[in-house]
């Protein structure tokens, strides 16, 4: 027992101390845009972290490229603009919609159709399975059961 | 007859996907640089940190960058491929020295043999973010013009030498 807590407690210290060290600017407006724009910034090492999370060197690396655009009074365009030029679109969690990135956008959306499509087409033919099956008489009598049989509950 | 075709059109469909997802290579991150002119930068020589090289010393001619580290696993592994295929000097190869110690450097070239014409130092790994190095060793080949005209992430293996590298500068040597 006093063993699991130890080891217990060892996670919570390393939590703390992966913890990944950001810069800090001067204003907070300008903090707010640098955080917004490495939370934005796929690591390319690592390549499901932005550079907001990782630890890797080369994140490392391209946090004190933002700052330093940042404090050279560059904007977020100017440094997504920046970042595509040397690392392409792949840099960017929210990818431009172009040709290349149409499947990525409109993908969720094909599928979505494709499901609805499935969907009335199931219910479709379970209805007109249904009707096929009851004809006029046994319509009737079903509706005569139905009908005593709420007498009954009554 | 109609119940049995769904999953199977299904399967396939999903064994396709399934099936290009294995040839994928999601470390391989295609460059913007191809056929755009190559990030200039000025930086000093390894072996004399007053003097600098920079791409447009190298106009005119066919040249290849190598971006390595002496801390880098796999340009260990790369650097025997080099030190052969530099032998053949069939164009002149530039080392990039990315983020590394130039003592540690230097010794890695003393002891394992130097295939570079000329090596230069990204000490804090600028150069690299300009030219969109994501990570060692890369190898860029860069035409007459100045252009990028092939990126290889990884380690360069004698065959992407053969099937590669060196048809693509017997090629960009015939261009003017």
């Amino acid at each position: 027992m006093f063993n699991r807590l130890i080891v217990f407690l060892f996670f919570l210290v390393s939590a703390q101390v992966y913890a990944v060290d950001t810069h800090q600017l001067p204003n907070p407006e300008q903090q707010k845009t640098y955080e917004s724009i490495i939370s934005e910034l796929r690591c390319l090492v690592c390549q499901n972290q932005t550079i907001a999370d990782s630890n890797a060197e080369l994140a490392a690396d391209l946090r004190r490229q933002v700052y330093d655009m940042l404090m050279q009074g560059k904007s977020k365009d100017e440094i997504h603009q920046f970042m595509t030029e040397r690392y392409g679109d792949f840099v960017l969690y929210n990818p431009p919609f172009k040709a290349k990135t149409g499947f990525l956008w409109l993908g969720p959306v094909l599928f979505l159709v494709i499901g609805l499509i499935m969907i009335i087409w199931f219910i479709r033919r379970k209805k007109q399975a249904t009707v096929a099956v009851v004809d006029k008489d046994k319509q009737e009598k079903v509706r005569r059961l139905l009908a005593s049989d709420n007498e009954d509950r009554s | 007859m109609f119940k049995y075709i769904i999953p199977l059109v299904l399967f396939i469909v999903l064994a396709v996907f399934l099936a290009l997802g294995l040839k994928l290579k999601p470390n391989e991150i295609p460059s913007p640089l191809l056929n755009k002119p190559a990030p200039v930068f000025s930086a000093p020589k390894l072996n004399d940190s007053n003097v600098k090289l920079s791409p447009t010393d190298l106009k005119g001619k066919v040249w290849m960058l190598n971006v390595w580290a002496s801390w880098c696993v796999s340009c260990r592994e790369e650097h025997p491929v080099l030190n052969q295929f530099a032998q053949q000097k069939v164009v002149t190869l530039i080392g990039l020295n990315y983020k590394d110690d130039p003592v540690a450097a230097k010794n890695w070239l003393s002891t394992l043999g130097n295939p570079y014409n000329d090596s230069v130092m990204d000490a804090d790994g600028r150069i690299g973010i300009d030219w969109g190095v994501y990570g060692v060793p890369e190898t860029f080949v860069i035409d007459k013009q100045g252009i990028v005209r092939y990126k290889h992430t990884g380690p360069v293996t004698e065959d992407d030498v053969n099937t590669k590298f060196l048809r693509l500068i017997d090629k960009l040597q015939a261009e003017s």
